[in-house]
């Protein structure tokens, strides 16, 4: 596997934990619930957006 | 320099066996002992704890934001480490230091946040031998600290020797960065895994 396929499954899982943790601390009762599970979110909203901008940017880059 | 000129045989181009240069082979070959290594500590850490009649709520015993901050931390060093294979395949040298910079800078980041988090916990006594939960949480944490402290000695040597690297043979200097690039993808993998056991469950 090259670095550049194995870096579009780093980010997915980035996705995934970024997505999974910030509804979890969305519904956990404690003070940085509420920061933290924004801040989670919009993580993995601006990572799917990076994945998408890597994939296109990188096609012309020969491994 | 040319390939049949070096000591090592396919290191720029794949070997018509594999498919792949020897150094990819290579990593691999490391990365699958070492998922060997971190699966067997992920084992024991179920076995305990499904094994356990009690167990430390992980957010009410550690702490979740500086935790957070470094899953941020990691996940942009992975970025500027993919960066600067990029900018070396592309022939941008002075956008591979930075990059390569900017990946152990961020690796420093993550020990320093790591060195507090423990600094805290050492300060209420919470020692490995407190308790099994400290035990494996210290083992685990640990031994992914020293892999970011490898990476980051890879990472400083070809930021210091890359130039005169890069003189010699560009091409085997973009391949080795790729074999960096794979261990860091991996150490910071891991920690993706240890992050929600660890502090969320």
């Amino acid at each position: 596997m090259s670095l550049r396929a194995f870096h579009i499954l780093f980010i997915v899982s980035a996705v995934t934990l970024a997505a999974g943790f910030g509804l979890w601390a969305l519904r956990h009762d404690a003070a940085w619930g509420l920061s933290i599970g924004l801040v989670s979110l919009t993580l993995a909203v601006a990572l799917a957006v990076y994945l998408a901008w890597f994939i296109r940017k990188i096609k012309g880059v020969s491994s | 320099m040319s390939e049949s000129a070096s000591s090592i045989r396919y290191i720029n181009r794949p070997h018509p066996v594999t498919g792949v240069t020897n150094a990819k082979l290579g990593i691999w070959c490391f990365l699958a002992s070492e998922v060997m290594l971190f699966g067997a500590l992920f084992s024991t850490y179920l076995l305990l704890r499904t094994g356990s009649a009690s167990w430390p709520h992980g957010p009410a015993t550690l702490n979740v934001p500086l935790a957070t901050l470094n899953t941020l931390v990691l996940i942009f060093s992975s970025v500027t480490m993919v960066m600067s294979w990029a900018s070396l395949a592309t022939g941008n040298f002075r956008k591979y230091r930075l990059y390569l910079g900017l990946t152990a800078l961020m690796g420093c980041v993550f020990l320093v946040v790591k060195g507090f988090e423990y600094g805290h916990k050492f300060e209420h006594h919470h020692f490995p031998a407190a308790s099994t939960f400290y035990a494996i949480y210290f083992t685990l944490t640990g031994l992914h600290g020293l892999h970011v402290i490898g990476g980051i000695a890879v990472n400083l040597y070809f930021l210091f020797r890359g130039r005169v690297l890069w003189q010699r043979d560009p091409e085997r200097l973009t391949n080795r960065i790729e074999c960096a690039g794979l261990y860091w993808h991996f150490v910071d993998l891991v920690w993706i895994f240890l992050f929600p056991i660890l502090y969320l469950l």
